[in-house]
């Protein structure tokens, strides 16, 4: 076995020992089930930064997030805060997701960074997988197709329930969204007014204004 | 023959003022024959409504009633029958004459019809706009609406050009003064200038000196034509570049000197305006563009080199300093309105425009004051000031570290399935370590992935791949409409501007308070139910693939349509109810 390999299990082997203490320490506390994508992006961030401030060398990084795990919405705009960072600093970040339902998150991180999505049915390829479709660097990409996703989940993340949402409310101020009306904005303060359609219904004279008519 | 001897009566009881009746263009006039009775009248054909007139043979003196629109009756007493009807054939002409006329007003006048100016106009619009030509045709042609009715939304557009037209300035001719030429005869000495009202103009608008000179000599002192001679005789001695001999007749004549002097009113003005400079301004772009210093500098003119020499007389004047004065009066416009062949008037009317805009330079203190103020806000460093205040609210973003730990407590309050959770998280690092120890005994397996599962990876992703590109195209980001045929493209287009259109006068006519709206929107639901079959029609005569797509398309145009129709409908409803309301309440009272 080639020395790299070696050093390599001997890294997995400790890093998976470390976390199984830790998970023991506090396995009194709830944890969170869903993986800590917004962390892990984040420090991915700050490494690739890190990497274009030491030098004058453009590496062309690029992200990629193997997921097992379902989203967690609560991680909402942390995410899409790391994914608009990713996508300023022109760092595609590919996903792949294992699993039965695909990941919102990381069909709307590849989308919006200009990433590669895909979802593997066959978990016994997925070495091949990760070889042919993510292996390929940015240069190689302009030349290959590409599995491209036939449409990509955008669903948000309300701010009050943290739950994910098909329609909301959004405050026209701050685009906070909410799963529910809201007399105030709970992000920027915002006082919302009465909408126009409640207040047509309360009063009916509304209707039987009388008009000028254009001509008589 | 239009005159007669009547008498005027307000009233039927009132006795009458004797005077004399006249028909002119127009209107009819009644002169008392006592010029001190203020019983004058005056009746504009237009005005008058009826007439009546007593019948001949009846005990009654020939009347004649006339009735104006304000319903005031102007009686006038004949002296025979024959002089009334000879009169009332003149009315009657009058009157029809009076209703021929008023025909064309009155259609431009009603409904609010436009001019012909108006007219013109809308139909430049719509030459220029092909897409509007199209919904014209289409609405205005088949009378679903009205002319008024398609251009009263698109009053912006009618009016734009109109206000443009009457604000543009007429410029000057950026041909210079000095350019004109003498035309010799080419036998005697005598040399011929050519002056316009136009030249003159430039003349004095770029040489204040002159029009100042003009003012003063012209005529007191001298003709307008030895005026004229003599400023030419200057030019002429500027063009031969004999500075000499320039400079000793300048001596001799001094009227001749003021002509060849450098122009004193152009250089206080120009002393004025360097005042005014920004001096904050960055010139930096003029550096190196001092090039005096280089051999064979200088600009061709007339054939002779034109160098500027710092120390030349008085008496020249270089070709730079005549382009940038002539540019500056080009610039400035024609901001005179005198357009007179009296040179007299014009010189007058420049000398005035001057001086006002230069007692605006002098009062506007405000002018200097700001001045001072950039100077001092550009002086600063821009990152020091203080951030400056717009007007808007401050985003009050609160306290973000809220966001996420009202998430922990959230995310607590709901069931979990901790207990099998907890045990999948052992179990997973039982698996690991396994697969880990046993990569360490066995190795890697050999190849490392099976030529099996690879090539159902490859041909799993070329499927998917294919479909994909089926669905949405070559290119994901390209647009659906891209790929439809360009006659389908364009229609679904145009039934989407349509479509808007009327909804727009649909919408419009909400609340119908008059018979007239309530018409216009039968019009327009028609029109719109034409639409929809419309649209029916297209979806199914696209090809079987795009057909999904285009009826992605289609939907949010019929569900706005049906919006409409069913606001159509509801609204019918409750009026038909109110009214069979109405008729029962009416019949009950």
């Amino acid at each position: 076995m080639p020395a790299l390999f070696g050093s390599l299990l001997e890294k997995l082997e400790d890093f998976i020992a470390r976390d199984e203490e830790l998970a023991k320490e506090d396995e009194h506390v709830e944890r969170i089930a869903s993986s800590l994508l917004s962390g892990s992006l984040s420090m991915a961030l700050c490494y690739i930064q890190r990497v274009f401030r030491s030098g004058h060398l453009h590496p062309q990084p690029r992200i990629l997030c193997l997921q097992g795990s379902p989203d967690g919405p609560e991680q909402y705009v942390a995410v899409m805060n790391s994914i608009f960072s990713a996508q300023r600093l022109m760092v595609p970040i590919d996903s792949c997701y294992i699993g039965t339902q695909n990941s919102a998150f990381l069909q709307q991180a590849s989308y919006i960074t200009g990433g590669v999505h895909h979802a593997p049915k066959q978990l016994d390829g997925l070495f091949q997988f990760l070889t042919t479709i993510f292996a390929t660097d940015l240069h190689t990409r302009s030349f290959i197709q590409l599995p491209k996703p036939v449409g990509v989940d955008f669903r948000a993340s309300c701010f009050c329930h943290k739950k994910t949402i098909d329609m909301g409310y959004v405050c026209s101020v701050c685009l906070s969204i909410f799963c529910e009306h809201h007399k105030k904005c709970s992000t920027c303060g915002s006082v919302f007014g009465q909408s126009k359609l409640d207040g047509a219904n309360a009063s009916s004279s509304v209707n039987d204004r009388k008009r000028k008519a254009p001509d008589s | 023959m239009s005159d007669w001897r009547v008498k005027y009566k307000s009233t039927v009881k009132d006795p009458g003022t004797p005077g004399i009746l006249k028909i002119r263009e127009g209107m009819l006039l009644f002169v008392p024959n006592n010029p001190n009775s203020d019983s004058k009248l005056k009746v504009l054909t237009p005005n008058i409504k009826s007439q009546k007139y007593t019948k001949e043979g009846s005990n009654k003196p020939p009347w004649l009633n006339l009735t104006n629109k304000q319903g005031r009756s102007h009686i006038f007493e004949f002296e025979n029958y024959q002089d009334m009807h000879s009169c009332r054939g003149f009315i009657t002409k009058a009157l029809a004459k009076c209703e021929e006329e008023p025909k064309k007003p009155a259609v431009s006048t009603s409904a609010e019809q436009a001019s012909i100016a108006d007219l013109k106009r809308r139909f430049e619009v719509l030459r220029e706009n092909s897409e509007l030509q199209r919904l014209h045709k289409e609405f205005v042609e088949t009378k679903v609406l009205t002319e008024d009715e398609f251009w009263a939304t698109r009053k912006k557009l009618l009016g734009k050009d109109s206000i443009r037209k009457s604000k543009q300035q007429l410029g000057l001719k950026s041909m210079m003064v000095s350019g004109i030429k003498p035309s010799t005869d080419g036998r005697t000495n005598r040399v011929t200038f050519n002056l316009t009202s136009e030249i003159i103009f430039q003349i004095f608008a770029e040489k204040p000196a002159v029009r100042q000179a003009f003012i003063n000599y012209v005529p007191s002192k001298m003709t307008e034509k030895d005026f004229w001679t003599k400023y030419f005789r200057a030019e002429y001695l500027y063009s031969t570049k004999n500075t000499a001999v320039a400079a000793a007749e300048a001596a001799e004549d001094e009227e001749l000197a003021v002509f060849l002097k450098p122009d004193e009113i152009l250089a206080q003005e120009a002393r004025q305006k360097i005042r005014r400079v920004d001096p904050t301004l960055d010139m930096e772009a003029d550096q190196g563009d001092d090039y005096t210093h280089l051999m064979d500098h200088g600009i061709q003119r007339d054939g002779t080199m034109d160098v500027v020499e710092p120390q030349s007389g008085q008496f020249r004047r270089s070709l730079l300093q005549d382009l940038n004065r002539h540019a500056a009066v080009v610039l400035e416009g024609r901001n005179i309105d005198v357009d007179s062949e009296d040179t007299k008037m014009v010189a007058e009317a420049l000398a005035q425009v001057k001086q006002v805009s230069k007692a605006d330079g002098e009062t506007t203190k405000d002018a200097n004051q700001e001045r001072l103020a950039r100077m001092s806000r550009v002086a600063e460093m821009e990152d020091l000031q203080a951030p400056q205040n717009f007007p808007l609210a401050p985003l009050s973003i609160k306290d973000p570290r809220e966001y996420f730990e009202s998430q922990q407590g959230n995310v607590v309050n709901e069931p979990r399935r901790s207990g099998t959770l907890k045990r999948n998280v052992h179990e997973a690092y039982g698996l690991l370590k396994e697969s880990i120890l046993e990569i360490r005994t066995k190795g890697l397996s050999d190849p490392l992935i099976k030529p099996e599962v690879a090539f159902e990876v490859f041909s799993s992703l070329t499927r998917t791949i294919s479909t994909a590109k089926n669905i949405i195209g070559k290119n994901p980001r390209e647009s659906f409409l891209n790929r439809l045929p360009k006659s389908t493209k364009d229609e679904v287009l145009h039934h989407w501007t349509s479509i808007q259109e009327l909804l727009k006068h649909f919408w419009s006519s909400y609340p119908i308070t008059t018979t007239y709206l309530h018409t216009k929107v039968g019009k327009l639901k028609d029109a719109m139910s034409n639409s929809y079959s419309q649209l029916e029609a297209m979806k199914e005569s696209v090809q079987t693939e795009l057909r999904h797509q285009l009826s992605l398309l289609v939907r949010p145009m019929q569900q706005a349509l049906d919006a409409a129709f069913q606001h159509y409908e509801s609204d019918l409803q409750r009026r038909t109810a109110k009214s069979v309301r109405g008729e029962a309440n009416g019949g009950v009272v």
